[in-house]
């Protein structure tokens, strides 16, 4: 009897340390993520109260009874917000585009035919995914300046466009496709063009899905390149406009307004993750950078 | 395969194009220019060759203050981020309700503007003459004393620095290193279980040997991202980095570039061949550091 009531004990502190250490990882795992959230929390925040009620809270509140959209129609309205936007579109799409044309032509060239001086080529190409890019941007900036290309949109994707992670990416995965396929079109008198289009694009769709992505989000968020090559508010993407805005936008200090300048910016890449969710997070996991 | 050079070069010459132009040709004249010395851009002359640019740069106080505000951030940034990494994917591998949950919401600063987030984390630190901002709220709910986390003391700057460097490199951390802990096979864990080894053993006698190689690889990729940080200096303190006295390297290379003091290409470049030096050293030794540590299956 004696010896039972003791197992008994030693499984009850057992489950109960169990539940200790379950109870102390939900609270750890949930402070992080409240520190994740809290900024865009705060943004949000700040976006709907107005100027008067921000400025007069000494002590920042936690939550507002009366919001407002006055701040976006500000934010739209006082500085080109729309325009930076409409920039920022403009030079994602075309890049985006570009870089997948030139992606798919070279991962084909790579992993489909058979040329000369081929495996030099690509072991050339693989060499330069080492070199970082600032060490190229400052004779790059030279090189815009001099084609008088400064303030312009060629002169903003011309050098954004290439990336040869992405054509190492995408020539491992047309390398997959049996060759039986490529000979059976080849039979049916069909192209090398045609092949790659209604063959190989179609097949390898996911990983083409992943990298477009990624060099959006890529696009969205670059600063360094567009802060270099555009001094004209007319040609500024939104991290050059949120830059500005900053330092003279509204009056220094219409923070609201600021905040929702910021939740625009934001919310489209946010959208983005969220439709595309697993793509996105299995994407990085195999090729992201950012660390 | 049939042999067909014309066309294998065709399909690769959109890409050649533009790596020549805008990868390659720079890497090479990067270099000249660093040795370039007096270069004039307007003119596009130079008096002669030799180290003075390296010379000017390794003396500027500013390219000193970027030095070692670099360092600092690195010191710091990257064993702080990579062990709260660990902490947090090997608590989320833990659990099974609300993991996806957790992991959807630690991805969000993956695909946020870095300028836009860093604009509100100014807000949350600033300390205006209408309010203390929300951290010194917190710091004041403790007993302490408000502090000007964005124009104050220098080791209140590169905290907020540090804290949101921690914050924007994170999610692709623990991405990484939730997929790898996934990957470690389930037979070892049970074979511990039947030997009765504790918990802790477990961690360091499996799981981290098993995923040394992911930790390895993200402390490399951590050494250099952070070597290149810039963008989150510049949402924190605007643009103005040498007056902050918060520049980084990469900050002072488009500053010489381009910028207040801008238009010197031959400082630029010994800068960021410098940079490219140190990161390039410093992985050597990570290297050669992981030869002993890492564990390859």
């Amino acid at each position: 009897m004696e010896k039972r009531k003791d197992y008994l004990r030693l499984e009850r502190s057992a489950e109960r340390r169990k539940a200790a250490v379950k109870t102390v990882t939900y609270v750890f795992l949930t402070i992080w993520a409240i520190l994740v959230l809290f900024p865009f929390y705060w943004m949000l925040l700040t976006s709907v109260k107005s100027y008067s009620a921000y400025s007069s809270e000494y002590i920042p509140a936690f939550f507002t009874l009366n919001p407002t959209i006055e701040n976006y129609i500000h934010a739209f309205t006082a500085v080109p917000l729309g325009g930076y936007f409409i920039n920022t579109m403009i030079f994602t799409l075309v890049t985006t585009a570009l870089m997948l044309v030139v992606t798919v032509l070279a991962a084909f060239a790579f992993s489909r035919l058979n040329f000369k001086g081929k495996d030099l080529a690509f072991t050339a190409f693989l060499a330069l995914m080492m070199i970082p890019s600032e060490l190229v941007v400052i004779t790059n900036f030279v090189t815009i300046t001099n084609w008088d290309l400064r303030n312009t949109f060629a002169g903003l994707i011309l050098p954004s466009v290439t990336s040869v992670f992405y054509i190492y990416l995408l020539k491992e995965n047309f390398a997959q496709i049996p060759d039986e396929l490529y000979y059976a079109a080849k039979v049916d008198g069909t192209s090398d063009l045609k092949y790659l289009l209604k063959v190989m694009v179609p097949i390898c769709r996911p990983t083409i899905v992943t990298i477009t992505i990624l060099k959006v989000i890529e696009c969205w968020n670059s600063y360094v390149w567009p802060r270099l090559i555009t001094d004209d508010e007319a040609y500024f993407l939104v991290s050059n406009g949120i830059q500005s805005i900053r330092e003279n936008g509204f009056g220094r200090e219409n923070i609201p307004a600021m905040m929702a300048a910021v939740v625009v910016i934001s919310i489209p890449l946010i959208l983005l993750f969220l439709i595309f969710r697993n793509k996105i997070m299995a994407g990085v996991a195999r090729g992201g950078t950012k660390g | 395969m049939e042999q067909n050079n014309r066309k294998g070069w065709l399909y690769l010459l959109p890409a050649m194009l533009f790596l020549g132009f805008f990868l390659v040709y720079p890497l090479v004249d990067v270099f000249i220019y660093s040795f370039e010395e007096g270069y004039n851009s307007a003119s596009q002359t130079y008096f002669g060759i030799g180290l003075y640019n390296y010379n000017y740069v390794l003396h500027d106080p500013y390219f000193l203050q970027a030095l070692k505000n670099t360092f600092i951030l690195v010191a710091i940034t990257v064993p702080v981020s990579t062990g709260i990494a660990l902490l947090i994917s090997v608590g989320l591998a833990s659990i099974k309700p609300l993991r996806n949950l957790y992991q959807t919401v630690y991805f969000l600063p993956y695909v946020t503007n870095t300028l836009a987030v860093g604009l509100v984390f100014m807000i949350l630190f600033k300390k205006t003459a209408y309010t203390d901002g929300l951290a010194n709220l917190i710091i004041n709910w403790f007993g302490g004393e408000s502090v000007d986390f964005i124009d104050g003391p220098y080791w209140a700057k590169m905290f907020v620095l540090c804290f949101y460097t921690v914050w924007a490199v994170m999610p692709f951390k623990i991405l990484v290193l939730t997929s790898a802990l996934a990957s470690v096979k389930q037979d070892y864990y049970n074979a511990a279980k039947v030997d009765g080894t504790s918990k802790l053993r477990i961690f360091t006698k499996i799981t981290l040997p098993m995923i040394s190689p992911t930790l390895f690889y993200l402390i490399i990729t951590g050494f250099i991202g952070a070597f290149k940080a810039y963008s989150d200096a510049v949402a924190l303190f605007g643009t103005n980095l040498n007056a902050a006295q918060m520049n980084t390297i990469v900050g002072y290379v488009y500053d010489m570039l381009y910028g207040n003091s801008g238009g010197y290409p031959s400082y630029a470049s010994a800068a960021a061949i410098i940079l490219f030096a140190i990161v390039l050293t410093i992985t050597c030794i990570n290297l050669l550091v992981s030869r002993k540590h890492v564990h390859y299956a």
